[in-house]
């Protein structure tokens, strides 16, 4: 399904960066990071129209020939990207939308860790077992 | 046919005929020897077709049809040799779809983020990379061209586009000569390594970075870089590749992106070492050993033995995945390097990396007393996996005199060693100067030397108390989590390198007084007293405190009236003027003793009443020694005390008549009283010495007028009244105001005794009104009667008009009274004289009885009536009843 996820704090640095072993995950990186011009000018644009009923869920971020990029803002500037490999086509919007809700109740539950350090780098297994599962999926 | 209706500038017809070939060029049957020919066709009329939609003003048209042109060529490699030049296909249609693109918008097609020729012109860079890849890959068999040159066409060109040269005529597709075939194949793929591929990336990659610049991409435009400053290091421009690369490396770093950083770093390491730039490359090793770097530990450990043995002055490993080639080259220039002789001192700035050694430095306190010695800290932590040595650290701080006592420099050649992730600690102490007490001493530096004078030396230099590029985000977190968990962390004996805060600036303060001050005094204090306020300064220095002195006075920054309004002065033996200062400063106090005290009075003089806050500093200067100096410090001892400042009395004032009647206006040359009330309102007893009346126009009745309040001593709320008869002279106008005087009171306060000085509070007299009265009547009668004894009474009746005057007299009966006399008159009373009624009262009863009223009336002079004139003669008198002698004597005792 997913060939990337990620989550990239409020200050544009990762939190959490997993993507398929197979590939060059340099790229993966590099595709994340470049993505975040687009995230942010959307965010930019959003926050000032319509103030605080803000969509979470970005959209398309931009297509590459290899890979389509979704995002996802949560209310606390948290990112959450997803990188989807093109061909697979079958893939709905809905079906990456309720990745990324699935996402960030995940998330909401590592922070909620009495332990976990806000700005630290997510080391949950929980949370590391649940991006698995989206990136299982592909079968 | 379309190309036809292009020419007649049809260009909707055009596109329609376009898109029917387009199909019919995909329904030729596609075969590995004609494929590059069909690719040929159909990018050419594709091109066409999107040139026209762009016309049209339709660009979401032209990107569909390029996409579906993309999906549909992708797969249609050809043969397998010749794989390089389907991506060199691919890339030239991309790059001229970006052309076209930008184009179009040059034209006033406004472009998206997401949409815009930049993407084109990296994916045609993509597939440059591509193809150079499959070009190393495939070409590298060939290795004579062929003789007879088969590429050669003896027409001089080609019936169509994208045939093979060698293949020319034939229709059949199964190849006709095998041998002629593979000749042809070598032919390409040997011209293929000759294309500059770098060159055609970087022209690609350069273009699309300007895209993305003005499409706001930044990130995306940095991505472009590292893949351009790739290529350059490719193309062996390492100079231009570091260049690229240290520019971006900036923007990865604030952005913390570690795993892309180390990777950039790497190639940059790459790129210094074949350089043999000595100081990029001692850099990016210490970037790359730091905390930021993601590399696995035996890389960093490589890594560090290499950085090492450039310190040692020797030629470093080579770094992985270089050409060999160009490894024996760098070699060579960094033997040649090494051999250099001096400029083997380089200084690198921290804080713009993220460095294998952590520097954290403190003031041990946020201030130091200046008999106190100075207290620094540095802390210094190594991130790599072996041990590093220094030979020397120093710290410099804002006053250059210091930094001689905050060098460590290890005496003999054991160097000071920082062992892997362990914080090591320096302590500096100094003592400041006095000249520096008030001021603040900042770090501005602290320096680590690595390497040794023999070899290379590098100083790392941190700019103010440390801390890099990283460090400011992780003092963050950690007081996030410090936060959290509370300060069990400070229980641990290790110091916690995270807790470790920077301190870079102190304050040098002045020296703990070692004496006491002491105030006494009486609150409130009194408005225009000479306020005494005692001043005790008991000395429990060691030593003689020489050259004290005394700051006494109004605090500054209070209300601004109130520097006019207070003066402060030592004399307390007179009453100061205006003139003394509302802040005394500097009076010399002379030596003080051990264990000796001092005493002083000040006095302050508060005109106004409210609260006032003054200010007692004590100063002086003492010998002190310091870890061994020995210094002279000034101390000084601030006191400050609120005083209150009240009214000492209220002083009242009203005019009576003879009678006490109080009067509203006063009658031209008719007697009349002062009462003054004096009423204490001061907590403490105060002495009214005199008190003396200054008349203005008013002359007294009486011949002298003398104070009736003399030594009186008033405690609290009690009061004392005088009482003075008064006269307006004649010929004053009437019905005008009139100022009448002042009234003036020396006083002081019992408790200073005699020696204090009399204070005179001077309370102007109300203005009178006059009027004058055209007669004035007067009776002279005894202060008392006695029952059935006569009682003589003379009424004067004086004419004060310029006219004669005719007066009605009646004597109204009384019960009390029988009486002798005229009982009706009328008279007449010349200018300026007077005439008298004498009369015989015989009182009848005892007590105070009403006389009989005389009524008077001027026929001739309508103004003055009868009731008028009557308040001037009295109504009442005392009258005594028959008694015996004894009786006489024991009333006139009383």
């Amino acid at each position: 399904m997913a060939v990337c996820i990620a989550v990239i704090a409020k200050e544009n640095y990762p939190l959490y960066i997993r993507s398929v072993p197979s590939q060059n995950e340099l790229k993966f990186h590099y595709t994340v990071h470049t993505s975040l011009d687009v995230v942010e000018e959307k965010v930019s644009a959003v926050g000032k129209s319509i103030g605080d009923q803000r969509e979470l869920y970005l959209g398309l971020l931009y297509p590459t020939e290899d890979y389509k990029v979704y995002g996802y803002v949560t209310n606390s500037k948290v990112k959450f990207v997803i990188v989807v490999d093109s061909s697979n086509t079958s893939l709905r919007d809905n079906e990456i939308r309720s990745m990324f809700r699935k996402l960030h109740n995940s998330f909401t539950d590592v922070m909620c860790n009495p332990f976990y350090n806000p700005g630290d780098p997510i080391q949950s297994k929980a949370f590391n077992g649940i991006v698995s599962g989206m990136m299982v999926q592909t079968g | 046919m379309a190309f036809l209706s292009e020419l007649k500038q049809d260009t909707q017809n055009a596109l329609k005929y376009y898109r029917a070939a387009y199909s019919l060029v995909h329904e030729l049957r596609a075969h590995e020897t004609n494929m590059l020919e069909i690719k040929t066709m159909a990018g050419f009329i594709n091109y066409k077709i999107c040139r026209l939609c762009f016309q049209h003003n339709t660009p979401l048209d032209a990107i569909a049809q390029f996409r579906k042109h993309i999906d549909l060529c992708k797969k249609k490699i050809g043969s397998a040799e010749l794989a390089f030049e389907h991506s060199a296909w691919m890339s030239k249609q991309f790059q001229s779809f970006g052309e076209l693109f930008d184009e179009a918008i040059k034209l006033g097609l406004t472009a998206i983020q997401t949409q815009n020729p930049g993407f084109y012109y990296q994916q045609a860079a993509c597939y440059s990379q591509d193809r150079k890849q499959m070009a190393q890959q495939l070409c590298q068999a060939g290795t004579t061209y062929p003789s007879p040159d088969p590429l050669d066409t003896q027409s001089g060109g080609l019936d169509f586009y994208g045939q093979r040269p060698w293949r020319q005529g034939h229709q059949s597709i199964d190849p006709t000569d095998p041998e002629k075939e593979k000749m042809g194949i070598l032919a390409l793929q040997i011209k293929e390594r000759d294309v500059p591929h770098s060159e055609l990336i970087i022209a690609l990659l350069s273009n699309a970075v300007a895209q993305f610049k003005k499409y706001k991409c930044p990130r995306m435009k940095s991505h472009l870089m590292v893949q351009m400053g790739e290529e350059y290091y490719h193309a062996k421009d390492y100079t231009k590749a570091l260049k690229l690369l240290d520019y971006v490396m900036c923007d990865y770093r604030t952005e913390r992106w570690w795993p892309l950083l180390t990777a950039i770093l790497t190639t940059a390491l790459r790129c210094a070492y074949l350089m043999a730039s000595v100081k990029d490359y001692i850099i990016y090793c210490m970037e790359l050993l730091g905390r930021a770097s993601t590399l696995k530990e035996e890389q960093k450990s490589r890594i560090e033995k290499n950085l090492f043995k450039v310190l040692m002055n020797k030629v470093p490993e080579a770094e992985a995945e270089c050409d060999p080639s160009s490894v024996s080259a760098a070699r060579s220039l960094w033997s040649d390097r090494m051999a250099l002789s001096g400029s083997n001192e380089l200084t690198v700035e921290m804080q713009d990396y993220i460095p294998f050694i952590q520097c954290k430095a403190r003031f041990q306190s946020p201030s130091f007393h200046v008999d106190q010695p100075i207290q620094l800290q540095v802390f210094l932590r190594a991130d790599c996996p072996h041990p590093v040595s220094f030979t020397k650290l120093s710290v410099s701080l804002s006053n250059q005199e210091y930094n001689q006592w905050c060098v460590v420099e290890p005496s003999g050649p054991e160097t000071r060693t920082l062992s892997p992730w362990k914080p090591e600690s320096y302590s500096f102490s100094f003592v400041a100067r006095t000249e520096d007490v008030g001021r603040k001493v900042e770090i501005t530096g602290v320096e680590v030397m690595l390497g040794s004078d023999g070899g290379r030396c590098v100083f790392l230099s941190w700019r103010g108390a440390g801390g890099d590029a990283a460090s400011t985000q992780e003092a963050l977190q950690a007081s996030r989590s410090s936060r959290r968990w509370g300060r069990g962390a400070e229980a641990r004996q290790e110091p916690d390198w995270d807790g470790v805060t920077l301190q870079h600036s102190t304050m040098i303060i002045s020296r703990v007084p070692k004496i006491s001050v002491q105030l006494s005094h009486q609150p409130p204090a009194l408005s225009n007293e000479m306020y005494r306020i005692g001043l005790t300064v008991q000395s429990q220095e060691d030593a003689v405190a020489r050259d004290v002195r005394l700051t006494a006075g109004l605090k500054p920054g209070q209300e601004a009236g109130l520097g006019q309004n207070t003066h402060v002065t030592l004399d307390g033996s007179a009453v100061c003027d205006d003139s003394a200062p509302a802040l005394l400063t500097e009076v010399p106090l002379g030596d003080l003793k051990p264990g000796e005290q001092l005493q002083t009075c000040v006095f302050v003089r508060c005109v106004s009443t409210g609260p006032r806050v003054f200010l007692f500093h004590v100063a002086y200067s003492i010998d002190t020694a310091v870890e061994g100096r020995r210094i002279v410090c000034r101390c000084h001892k601030d006191e400050t005390v609120a005083v209150e400042t009240v009214v000492p009395f209220d002083v009242s004032v009203k005019f009576v008549s003879t009678k006490f009647e109080p009067l509203e206006q006063v009658a031209v040359d008719v007697p009349f009283l002062l009462m003054t009330d004096v009423l204490s309102s001061s907590p403490w007893p105060l002495l009214l010495s005199s008190s003396q009346l200054q008349l203005l126009t008013v002359t007294s009745n009486t011949p002298q007028l003398q104070s009736q309040l003399q030594q009186v001593v008033l405690q609290t709320g009690e009061g004392a009244s005088e009482c003075f008869c008064l006269r307006v002279p004649p010929g004053a106008s009437s019905n005008s105001t009139m100022a009448t005087g002042q009234y003036i009171l020396s006083w002081r306060r019992k408790c200073y005794g005699s020696d204090g000085p009399l204070i005179q509070t001077t309370v102007p007299l109300p203005h009178v009104v006059l009027e004058s009265v055209p007669l004035y009547i007067y009776a002279d009668l005894p202060s008392f009667g006695r029952v059935r004894e006569s009682l003589p009474v003379r009424y004067h009746i004086e004419n004060r008009t310029a006219q004669l005057q005719e007066v009605e007299i009646a004597v109204d009966p009384s019960d009390a009274f029988m009486f002798s006399g005229l009982k009706q008159v009328r008279l007449r009373v010349l200018p300026g004289t007077e005439q008298a009624l004498l009369y015989n009262f015989y009182p009848l009863m005892a007590g105070y009885q009403t006389l009989p009223q005389l009524s008077l009336s001027l026929p001739h002079c309508p103004t003055a009536s009868g009731t008028a004139l009557r308040r001037f003669l009295p109504q009442r008198i005392f009258v005594k009843p028959q008694g015996r002698q004894a009786d006489d004597a024991s009333i006139a005792a009383a």
